[in-house]
């Protein structure tokens, strides 16, 4: 097994070593804010992400969210403030991050197998032959089959993964794609909307499967999404960016009536289940989606 | 075609008759190019349908066509002509803005634009060289008479040197390919193998061109491998495939073209074209394919 982590670091198995920065922060921002087009949209954003955290970025379309992972991937530079990423410089690590951008569906006549996709998040930036000739080549060849198969068991895709991938779902092409995200054992996933495009049962079967990731795997999840609803329960930690401001914290926190209705400027109510879930009703994004669908539905009834 | 009377014409012995087609130095020089020309351009065509870049094959096949005409022109070989004026396509269409190797799409008028005025260009190349008439039919439909054995070599190297160039590169190609941001946010070069796979696009055109014509390309370029990713989406296998097919239908195109009177374009085109159907057909009842998974899961 150590004899493994010396040539990849990366297929070295979880807690296999000794931890030595136990409470160490993943992601780390303070006091930051980003600027595009000489805009700010957003500022004193404070945040930080321990290891194995489920932390949402929230709010409406158009606020700076996917700028947000954009920073952290250290594809553009706070324009205030700081962030670090495994206490460094953004960009500095980012093989240990697993990246999903928002909205990407493959097309449909695109003839390539799941399985390939995965496979793509391991070898995908290796130039030269692809032939295994040196036994090391070939058991390190077999490591990454076993880690390729062991995320695709974990994500339930074993039997898509054999199928051409624009043959598939939105919801299967995304379980493929965050096997992909996962293959190489980051410590933080990077999730821009995977949520959206997807039907509600893929919408809280995704949200599931994030969440159980997030404690399986012990990786720290930032997962941008405009609906808190899906994944509201799993969440360790959200943040909120809206016109009003922002707000970061537990959920208890910062989902509270009064906190996004100032957020948001706009009357939003945040109730809670008899089995104590809390549920946003009145959120100004969801509803332009939802009221379209209600109002053809109410026009077929009548 | 002047072959007729200088071959013994078909009997019904298949052995003699493909033993004949060794005989004529000729046509053992275009089955050596053919076959380097089918390996080629099958495997870098099935990267090329993956990508969605048909079109700028094309635009480089069509410009080929006034470099071979120019080349001629001015007294060189026109695979040269091919070569330099592809390449330069290749070049040219990278910068094409927001290129980010698959946005160059079939909406872009200026590339048809220009590409027709190129190929108008090579019209009058072919009418200033006054020598050999039947030149414009072979630089647009394909010829395989007369190629030197320089020329094979010509072939032979630049074929090395791009495949060696096109496996090394392979798997970040892929990966740039079907899934762009990702790959970027991994460290792949992007922009770099993506302007690196259009000038092996380019070389592969100009090849193919030396056998199919500049209008026939594709007849080595896209239909072998849209043959094959129709029968596998597994890359290797796929890549296999499109190169078997590639050869067979230049291979058995020239056998046909050296017996009838008909060109070697039209016979390999048909075949290629013939081989897409069946796999239509085939594919039907594959058990790979969707409906029978969907059956199952």
């Amino acid at each position: 097994m150590s004899s493994r982590a010396s040539w990849r670091p990366w297929h070295a198995p979880r807690g296999t070593e000794v931890e030595p920065r136990p409470t160490e922060d993943v992601l780390r921002l303070a006091d930051a804010a980003v600027k595009v087009g000489g805009r700010t949209l957003w500022s004193g954003v404070d945040l930080s992400v321990g290891a194995g955290e489920f932390v949402a970025v929230l709010g409406p379309n158009g606020v700076g969210k996917s700028t947000l992972v954009k920073v952290i991937l250290g594809l553009l530079p706070p324009s205030a403030g700081t962030v670090t990423v495994f206490d460094d410089r953004p960009g500095q690590h980012n093989d240990r991050i697993g990246y999903l951008p928002q909205r990407r569906s493959f097309e449909p006549s695109l003839r390539i197998r799941g399985i390939d996709i995965v496979r793509l998040g391991i070898s995908g930036d290796r130039f030269g032959i692809p032939l295994p000739v040196s036994r090391r080549a070939r058991r390190r060849r077999r490591a990454e089959e076993e880690r390729i198969s062991e995320v695709i068991d974990l994500v339930d895709a074993a039997t898509l993964v054999d199928r051409p991938i624009g043959e598939l779902s939105g919801g299967e092409q995304q379980r493929i794609l965050i096997a992909q995200a996962l293959v190489r054992r980051p410590a933080l996933l990077l999730l821009d909307e995977p949520l959206d495009s997807l039907d509600l049962p893929n919408q809280s079967s995704v949200a599931a499967l994030v969440s159980t990731i997030c404690r399986q795997e012990e990786v720290s999840v930032v997962m941008v999404a405009h609906d808190v609803n899906p994944i509201l329960s799993y969440l360790d930690r959200v943040v909120y960016i809206a016109e009003g401001g922002v707000a970061a914290g537990t959920p208890r926190e910062v989902i509270t009536s009064e906190t996004l209705s100032r957020l948001y400027r706009t009357p939003i109510e945040v109730l809670t289940t008899t089995d104590g879930r809390l549920v946003v009703v009145g959120h100004p994004e969801a509803p332009a989606h939802h009221a379209d669908r209600h109002g053809g539905a109410t026009h077929g009834a009548h | 075609m002047a072959l007729i009377e200088a071959s013994a014409g078909l009997t019904w012995n298949l052995v003699d008759d493909v033993r004949e087609l060794f005989q004529y130095g000729f046509m053992v020089n275009a089955l050596r190019a053919g076959t380097v020309v089918a390996v080629m351009a099958a495997v870098i065509g099935w990267f090329m349908v993956i990508r969605r870049q048909s079109f700028a094959g094309h635009t480089m096949a069509v410009v080929g066509f006034p470099g071979a005409a120019g080349a001629t022109l001015i007294g060189v070989s026109a695979l040269y002509g091919y070569f330099a004026f592809c390449v330069l396509a290749a070049l040219m269409i990278s910068t094409v803005p927001h290129s980010r190797g698959r946005a160059f799409s079939q909406e872009n008028a200026v590339t048809g634009t220009v590409q027709t005025f190129l190929l108008a260009l090579g019209f009058l190349f072919v009418s200033l060289y006054r020598g050999n008439l039947n030149g414009i039919n072979s630089l647009l439909f394909g010829n395989f008479l007369g190629i030197t054995d320089t020329q094979v070599l010509t072939l032979l190297l630049v074929a090395v040197g791009a495949l060696g160039i096109l496996v090394a590169i392979s798997r970040p190609l892929l990966f740039a390919s079907v899934d762009p941001d990702v790959a970027a946010a991994r460290g792949v070069p992007v922009r770099m193998v993506s302007l690196l796979f259009l000038v092996l696009l380019g070389l592969a055109a100009a090849e193919a061109s030396q056998i199919t014509g500049a209008l026939l390309v594709f007849a080595l370029l896209v239909m072998p491998a849209a043959t094959a990713q129709r029968l596998t989406p597994r890359p290797v296998l796929g890549g296999a495939i499109a190169v078997v097919l590639a050869l067979a239908v230049t291979w058995i195109g020239l056998g046909i073209a050296y017996y009838s009177p008909y060109p070697i374009g039209f016979w390999v085109t048909t075949l290629a074209f013939g081989a897409y159907l069946g796999a239509g057909v085939v594919t039907r009842r594959n058990p790979w394919s969707r409906r029978t998974l969907g059956t199952a899961t």
